[in-house]
C-alpha cells in the first residue's frame, strides 16, 4: 500500500486509465411499471390507503393549480408562472417521506413539497398575485414561495445557491443533535453549478445530514441533458465525493417514497449526506417565458404528458387496490378546479402591499437613509396622479 | 413629520441595531437608541465644554482607560478576544473558514478557539468561498450566528453571489421570515507587496448591496467592540480588517464593552477642517496631523468606521463647524467609499460647505508588486499634508 496523504491505495504495475463511463449506466430503482402495476419481486413500502389517497389528492391539486395559473399568466392576470407538470410524483412522494422538522431548500420546481406540508391554495395564490396577504410581502416573483412555519426556505432564483445553504442548515441540525435533516432540490442543469460541487464536497467532508435530490428532468430550459454533462448523469458523482447515492425512477411515487425514506434514515442516524438522482421529465415549458416546442418535438411532449404521466400511473396503482374510483376522480378534479379558481379570484381582488413595505425588512430596523427615501417617495406620490402606488 | 424633518435637515444620532443598549463602555461618545425624526440632538460629552486638544494623536484624553487599568493587546488578539467572549456567551455563535480551526487562522484571529469550543463551532472548510459563505448563510437562517472568515477579503469575490443575492436579500424577499445574522470578515486593503489580487478594497464593491451593513476596524479597541457588535446584530455585517494593522498595539479595557455599528469615532477634535477616514488611512492621517498641528493647523479627524450606513450625524456636526471636508481613503477613485461619501455630503450638507468636498484616493489601477510602484498607489502622509494646506490656504 502506498501511504500518500491524499490516498491509501494499492499499487499496480499496469498503466490503466479508468474509462469515462462504466460499461453500464447505474440502474434506476423502480417499484411500479409504467402502467402502475407492482413489478415482480418488488418490496412495496408501507403506504396505507389514507397516505396514498392523501398523496394522490395533493398531486391532483398541484396539477390543477399549475394548469389554471399557467393560463392565468397567459391571460395577463399574473406576470410569470412555472409548472411542475410531469414531476408531481417526485414532489409529493419525496415530501411525504420527510417529517415537518426536516428543512427544505428548494430550487423553484418543488411547489408540491410545500403543498404537501400544508401551504394553502390561498397562500400560493397570494404570493403569485404579490398582494398584501402574501408571506413574501410582494417582494418576489410568482412561485418564489417561502414559509418559515413549514420549514420551506424562500426561493431565490439563482441556480443552486440553496445547496450550500442546506449544508449549513444540516451542520446546525447536527450541532443541536436534532432528529431532522436538510433536504435540497435542484435540476440536471443546477448540478453544473459550482455551488453543487462545493456543497457536495462540504457535506461529505463535514458529515452533514443533508439529502441532495436531483430532479433530472432532461432539460435545463433548452439545454438537453446530453449537453449538460458527459458522465452517467448525476448519481455517479456521489462516489466522487465519498457520498452515498442512488438513482430512482422519479415518476414512480412508491419508489421515490421508499428511497427518500431510507436516505433520510441514513442521513439522520449516521449524520451523512445522500445524493438521490430522480429521473423524470419536464412536461411543461421551462416557464411562461419559454416555448419548448422550439427545441423538442410536440410528439415527445405529448408522449410524456399522457402515457408517462406519473399522476395517472399512481392512480392506476390506487385503483388496483380499490382505493380510488372513477367517481372519486371526477369529484376530486371538479372540487380542485373550483378551489383553485376561487383562491385565484380572491387573491386577485386583494390590495397590493402598501408603500411602507418597500422599505421594511432590508434591515432589522429602518436606517436613516431608507426613512429619507421613503419620505421622498411619499412626497412624489402625493404630488402626482393616483396612477402611482395606492398609498 | 418626516417631510418637516427633511426640510430642516434634522439629524438624528445613531439609530437602532440590536447591539446597542447592551453592556457598553464607550465614554468618548454618548450613546443613544433610535430617536424619532425631529427629536432632540445629542452632543458628544467629551467635546462639550472642553478646550480643543492640542495633540495630533489620540492620547490619554480620549483613551477609554487610565494608564494603570486595562490590558495591552495586539489588534488580531483583540478581534480574537471579542470573538471568544461572544462564543462563550452565546452557544449559537460559530466560525467557519479555511484554516480557522486547528491552525488558528492565517492571521491568528481564531487561535485557540477550536481547542476551547470544539471543531464543530470552529469549522475548517475545504477551499470554496462561495460554498462556506453559502453554508454560513444557511446556518444563520436556521438559528446559528455564523462568523465567516475570508482568508483575504479579495477571495470573497468568489462568494459575491451568496453575499449579495442571499445574505443581502433573503430577509427582504422572504417577507421578513428569515433573518441572516452572519458576520463576514477578513483582511483586505493594500499590504506589503502582496500582489494585485491580494490587495483589494472590497468595501468598494459591496457598498451598493442592499441589506448589508459594513464596518471597518482600525484599532484594537474598536476591533474588539465592532466584532462583538457585529455578532450580536441580526443583520448581515461585513467587518473589514486591514492586513497591515493586525500587530497594532493598544491598551483596552478589562471590562466588557460593545461598540455601535453605525457610529463614527471622533479621533481628534478640531475646528479648521474635517478629515474623514477609516482603517489604515486613519493612522496615516494622524501621522500627517502631527506635522499639521506643528504648523498651526487644527484638523478634526473622524474615523468613519461605519461604511454602510454612514454616520451622517457625527459627520454633519463636524462639517457644520469646519465647513471643509477632506476624505482620505485607500479605495480607488472610481466607485469607492470616498465617491459615495462625497455624494452623501453634497446631498446633506451643501449649505455648510465652503468648497467642494475633497478626496484623496488610490488610482484606478491594480496594485502593482514593485515596492516603489505600490507606495505610489497608496495615499501617503505627505500628500495629506499638502492637500490640507492647500485647502486651508484657500488654494483649492
Amino acid at each position: 500500500m502506498l501511504d500518500f496523504p491524499g490516498a491509501k491505495a494499492a499499487f499496480t504495475s499496469r498503466m490503466e486509465f479508468i474509462s469515462p463511463n462504466a460499461a453500464e449506466a447505474v440502474p434506476c430503482f423502480r417499484i411500479l411499471d409504467d402502467l402502475g402495476r407492482a413489478l415482480d419481486g418488488s418490496d412495496i413500502p408501507e403506504v396505507d390507503s389514507s397516505l396514498a389517497v392523501k398523496m394522490y389528492h395533493t398531486m391532483v391539486r398541484l396539477q390543477t393549480f399549475d394548469s389554471i395559473f399557467y393560463e392565468a399568466q397567459r391571460q395577463g392576470r399574473i406576470s410569470f408562472y412555472l409548472t411542475n407538470i410531469g414531476e408531481e410524483a417526485l414532489n409529493v412522494a419525496s415530501a411525504a417521506a420527510l417529517t415537518k422538522d426536516d428543512v427544505v431548500f428548494p430550487q423553484y420546481r418543488e411547489h408540491g413539497v410545500l403543498m404537501w406540508r400544508g401551504f394553502t391554495l390561498d397562500e400560493f395564490a397570494n404570493q403569485c398575485f404579490s398582494n398584501e396577504a402574501g408571506h413574501g410581502k410582494g417582494r418576489q416573483m410568482p412561485i418564489h414561495y417561502g414559509s418559515e412555519k413549514l420549514n420551506y426556505f424562500t426561493i431565490s432564483s439563482p441556480i443552486a445557491t440553496q445547496l450550500p445553504h442546506a449544508v449549513g442548515a444540516a451542520y446546525g441540525l447536527k450541532m443541536d443533535r436534532k432528529n431532522a435533516c436538510a433536504v435540497t432540490y435542484f435540476g440536471d442543469g443546477g448540478s453544473s453549478e459550482g455551488d453543487f460541487h462545493a456543497a457536495c464536497n462540504f457535506a461529505a467532508v463535514l458529515e452533514a445530514p443533508v439529502l441532495f435530490v436531483c430532479r433530472n428532468n432532461g432539460y435545463a430550459i433548452s439545454t438537453p441533458a446530453c449537453e449538460q454533462y458527459k458522465g452517467d448523469g448525476i448519481v455517479v458523482r456521489g462516489r466522487g465525493y465519498g457520498m452515498t447515492s442512488i438513482r430512482v425512477d422519479g415518476n414512480d411515487a412508491l419508489a421515490v417514497f421508499k428511497a427518500v425514506s431510507a436516505a433520510r434514515k441514513l442521513a439522520v442516524e449516521q449524520s451523512k449526506p445522500v445524493l438521490i438522482e430522480a429521473m423524470t421529465y419536464r412536461v411543461g415549458h421551462h416557464s411562461t417565458s419559454d416555448d419548448s416546442t422550439k427545441y423538442r418535438s410536440g410528439e415527445e411532449i405529448a408522449h410524456w404528458r399522457s402515457v408517462r404521466d406519473p399522476v395517472l400511473r399512481f392512480r392506476r396503482w390506487l385503483e388496483s387496490n380499490a382505493w380510488w374510483s372513477v367517481e372519486d376522480e371526477k369529484e376530486l378534479r371538479g372540487a380542485a378546479r373550483k378551489e383553485v379558481i376561487s383562491a385565484m379570484n380572491q387573491a386577485e381582488k386583494k390590495n397590493k402591499p402598501p408603500l411602507s413595505e418597500l422599505f421594511t425588512d432590508v434591515y432589522d430596523t429602518l436606517p436613516r437613509n431608507l426613512l429619507e427615501q421613503e419620505a421622498t417617495l411619499r412626497d412624489t406620490v402625493s404630488k402626482n396622479p393616483p396612477s402611482l402606488a395606492p398609498h | 413629520m418626516a417631510a418637516a424633518a427633511m426640510a430642516q435637515k434634522v439629524l438624528v444620532p445613531c439609530s437602532s441595531s440590536s447591539s446597542c443598549g447592551k453592556v457598553q463602555f464607550s465614554p468618548s461618545r454618548v450613546h443613544t437608541q433610535a430617536i424619532a425624526f425631529g427629536g432632540e440632538l445629542s452632543q458628544s460629552s467629551s467635546r462639550k465644554n472642553k478646550s480643543l486638544a492640542l495633540k495630533a494623536v489620540a492620547g490619554e484624553t480620549s483613551a477609554p482607560v487610565t494608564a494603570k487599568s486595562g490590558h495591552e493587546i495586539l489588534l488580531f488578539d483583540a478581534l480574537r478576544e471579542g470573538l471568544e467572549e461572544e462564543m462563550a456567551r452565546d452557544p449559537t455563535v460559530c466560525v467557519m473558514g479555511e484554516d480557522v480551526g486547528h491552525y488558528g487562522g492565517s492571521y491568528k484571529v481564531t487561535k485557540g478557539l477550536a481547542e476551547k469550543f470544539g471543531d464543530l463551532r470552529v469549522l475548517d472548510t475545504p477551499i470554496c468561498e462561495n460554498s462556506f459563505t453559502g453554508m454560513g448563510i444557511g446556518a444563520a437562517m436556521t438559528g446559528l450566528r455564523t462568523v465567516v472568515e475570508g482568508m483575504n477579503m479579495g477571495f470573497l469575490l468568489l462568494a459575491y453571489n451568496q453575499i449579495s443575492n442571499n445574505a443581502g436579500m433573503l430577509h427582504y424577499t422572504s417577507g421578513g421570515q428569515f433573518k441572516i445574522p452572519v458576520v463576514i470578515r477578513g483582511p483586505g486593503g493594500v499590504g506589503k507587496q502582496l500582489g494585485a489580487e491580494h490587495s483589494q478594497r472590497l468595501e468598494s464593491y459591496f457598498q451598493s448591496v442592499p441589506g448589508l451593513q459594513m464596518v471597518a476596524c482600525s484599532t484594537p479597541y474598536n476591533a474588539k467592540g465592532l466584532m462583538k457588535a457585529a455578532i450580536r446584530s441580526d443583520n448581515p455585517v461585513i467587518l473589514y480588517e486591514h492586513v497591515l494593522l493586525y500587530n497594532l498595539k493598544e491598551r483596552i479595557p478589562d471590562e466588557e464593552y460593545v461598540l455601535c455599528l453605525e457610529e463614527a469615532e471622533l479621533v481628534r477634535p478640531g475646528k479648521d477642517i474635517t478629515i474623514l477616514t477609516y482603517s489604515r488611512m486613519r493612522h496615516f492621517v494622524l501621522q500627517a496631523a502631527k506635522t499639521l498641528v506643528e504648523r498651526g493647523y487644527d484638523p478634526e479627524i473622524i474615523d468613519i468606521r461605519s461604511l454602510k450606513p454612514f454616520d451622517l450625524f457625527t459627520i454633519g456636526n463636524s462639517i457644520k463647524k469646519t465647513h471643509k471636508v477632506l476624505i482620505v481613503e485607500e479605495c480607488m477613485r472610481t466607485g469607492g467609499i470616498g465617491a459615495s461619501l462625497r455624494a452623501a455630503i453634497v446631498d446633506n450638507f451643501w449649505d455648510f460647505l465652503d468648497g467642494r468636498p475633497e478626496c484623496l484616493s488610490s488610482q484606478d489601477v491594480p496594485t502593482p508588486y514593485a515596492a516603489t510602484l505600490e507606495d505610489a498607489t497608496v495615499v501617503q502622509p505627505a500628500q495629506i499634508i499638502v492637500k490640507v494646506e492647500q485647502m486651508l490656504q484657500g488654494l483649492i
